[in-house]
């Protein structure tokens, strides 16, 4: 494949200054918005430039594509809630990795087992063609749990786990390295990628809920690195710049996410939730009991205390209950309760997740406290409100070296004065873990759905 | 050309690191859906691929098709969630933003 003329790499070159100039708008809040529509503008001069090339052909075809997956991502992106965000990522991520496993299949057809190209050509080709397919299963699979078609809980082979992995991982090696050493049976190539999607589905399955968000970041990564080997192959400036931008940028944000959860990525993509396997339960809690609380009380309690911090969890988000929530705070500020929202970095199931709703919902910025900066706060804090967390706010993450998110850095809900927890039932989180917070003397449960609870605990306070 | 190519892809690297470096915890999931976007640049490839590729087979035209579409998809898709997500922190008067940080 021979390099673009230069109208077009100069394009490429406008394109690319755009994608990284939207991205630092990006880390922004002002300039967000802006940001996005700049990299978009980029994106759409690239592709204009990448038809400019002379000798296209197959308009067809090419038209065919763009219609059926505008068809597609329009209408999928446009109707997606809010809550099932991060679901909707994971697929659009594996596709992008998918599309770069399908070209180096093609490259593969059409070189005839990429003979007469050079070395570089094929071990990019075959890269991409790996890491595409990991990342296009790898995401489907994540698309699945989060979407609950598929158990959250850790699936996986126990202690053979690792060895079967490696096995795969070594299997789709041997046909790539077999394609290098100049095998032309079109057996090969199927079998690099189907070796890597076995891959790919075996590394997601055994994480559990919790490491998704990570999981999905690091495929995010893994398809932009696909994306800059396939532009390696195709001799193509703009794609080696996104995907690589994607890649390292990718790779940060994956790094950032497992340190808010002390987790390291290697211990997370070899290992599943812990060590231990599936549901470990913690310690042994005994038989004892739960205090069950109503609305009124709730109500109550909080109408008359000082200071009430609202924990959202992934089952505020599950609820809607986020505008429910901010019309609680509302009243509740109307009586000279001071509200603050205390955001753990992976509450709900990605980093960020609670402020995107909450900020749908209009609760004021400042209202929203990072995990280190409300910590101090718990123990002057009267009424702790959880709304459908569960894992982050769990004291065994500090006090029980056993449990399975022993590090983890957690809220200190358990430092505050009373807590009321809103939960549908005592099932436990995603992560599978027994939380002691329910049984301590200071907690109260309020069993329900978060947005209905909270609409009681609404009209209780209208009535006092 | 590989050795201009490759020193594309190391500085493009940096770039991408010192980008990401200091970004609000709020923006981290509208910035992952953003890159994810950005790489829908995959799409490229497919159109390259169909559109200069000479008597390709009914099978690879398939491929190439399915492909193009999966671009389409990473593209139009990433870019639409990521604005309807940061749609959500407009319009909120000056709260908007937290005082005093003045953006690049």
């Amino acid at each position: 494949m021979n390099a673009p003329p230069a109208l077009v790499q100069i394009l490429y070159i406008v394109a690319f200054s755009l994608f990284i100039y939207g991205l630092m708008g990006l880390t922004g809040p002002k300039t967000a918005v802006r940001g996005n529509l700049i990299a978009a503008v980029g994106m759409a001069i690239a592709v204009v430039a990448t038809l400019l090339i002379p000798g296209m052909g197959n308009w067809l075809l090419i038209a065919l594509g763009v219609i059926i997956g505008t068809l597609l991502g329009v209408p999928s992106a446009r109707q997606v809630k809010m809550t099932a965000m991060p679901q909707m990522v994971a697929l659009f991520n594996g596709v992008g990795g998918g599309a770069v496993a399908l070209i180096a299949w093609v490259e593969f057809r059409s070189t005839g087992g990429f003979t007469d190209e050079p070395g570089y050509v094929l071990i990019a080709s075959l890269f991409g063609a790996i890491v595409g397919s990991i990342s296009f299963w790898g995401s489907l699979v994540a698309y699945g749990k989060l979407q609950e078609l598929i158990s959250g809980r850790p699936i996986s082979l126990g202690r053979l786990q690792q060895p079967a992995n490696l096995l795969v991982l070594v299997a789709a090696l041997a046909c790539a390295v077999g394609i290098g050493l100049g095998g032309h049976s079109e057996w090969l190539i199927v079998g690099t990628l189907v070796f890597a999607a076995a891959l790919g589905l075996m590394v997601v399955l055994p994480i559990g809920g919790a490491d998704m968000p990570v999981v999905i970041s690091l495929l995010n990564a893994l398809t932009g690195l696909s994306a800059a080997a396939a532009g390696l192959a195709l001799q193509n400036t703009a794609m080696i710049v996104a995907g690589m931008i994607v890649g390292a940028s990718g790779s940060i944000l994956t790094n950032l996410m497992a340190k808010a959860m002390n987790r390291s990525i290697p211990a997370i993509v070899a290992g599943g939730f812990g060590g231990g396997g599936g549901a470990a339960p913690g310690r042994d809690l005994g038989d004892k009991t739960v205090r069950e609380t109503s609305a009124a009380d709730a109500a109550i309690q909080m109408a008359y205390a000082g200071q009430v911090v609202v924990v959202p969890g992934y089952g505020m988000a599950v609820a809607q209950a986020q505008h429910t929530v901010r019309d609680m705070a509302r009243l509740l500020e109307d009586k000279g309760v001071d509200v603050k929202y205390a955001i753990h970095p992976v509450a709900g199931r990605m980093p960020g997740h609670m402020n995107v709703l909450l900020a749908e919902a209009d609760v004021p910025y400042e209202q929203l406290k990072e995990m280190d900066e409300i910590n101090g706060e718990f123990a002057r804090t009267d009424v702790a409100l959880v709304i459908g967390a569960n894992d982050v706010t769990n004291p065994a993450a500090r006090n029980d070296p056993g449990s399975p998110i022993h590090g983890m850095p957690i809220l200190n809900v358990d430092e505050s004065r009373s807590v009321i927890v809103l939960k549908r039932s005592m099932n436990t989180g995603f992560a599978g873990i027994e939380n002691e917070l329910y049984y301590s003397d200071r907690t109260a449960m309020l069993f329900g759905d978060a947005k209905a609870s909270v609409e009681s605990v609404i009209e209780e306070l209208k009535a006092l | 050309m590989l050795l201009a190519n490759l020193a594309i892809l190391v500085l493009a690297g940096f770039v991408g690191f010192a980008v990401i470096s200091k970004v609000p915890n709020t923006l981290h999931t509208p910035l992952m859906s953003g890159t994810n976007a950005i790489h829908g640049i995959v799409l490229l490839g497919g159109i390259v691929v169909l559109g200069l590729g000479h008597d390709l087979s009914v099978l690879s035209k398939l491929l190439l098709v399915i492909a193009i579409a999966f671009g389409t998809i990473n593209v139009v898709g990433g870019f639409l969630v990521t604005d309807r997500m940061l749609s959500m922190f407009k319009g909120k008067g000056p709260a908007g933003a937290p005082k005093g940080t003045e953006q690049r």
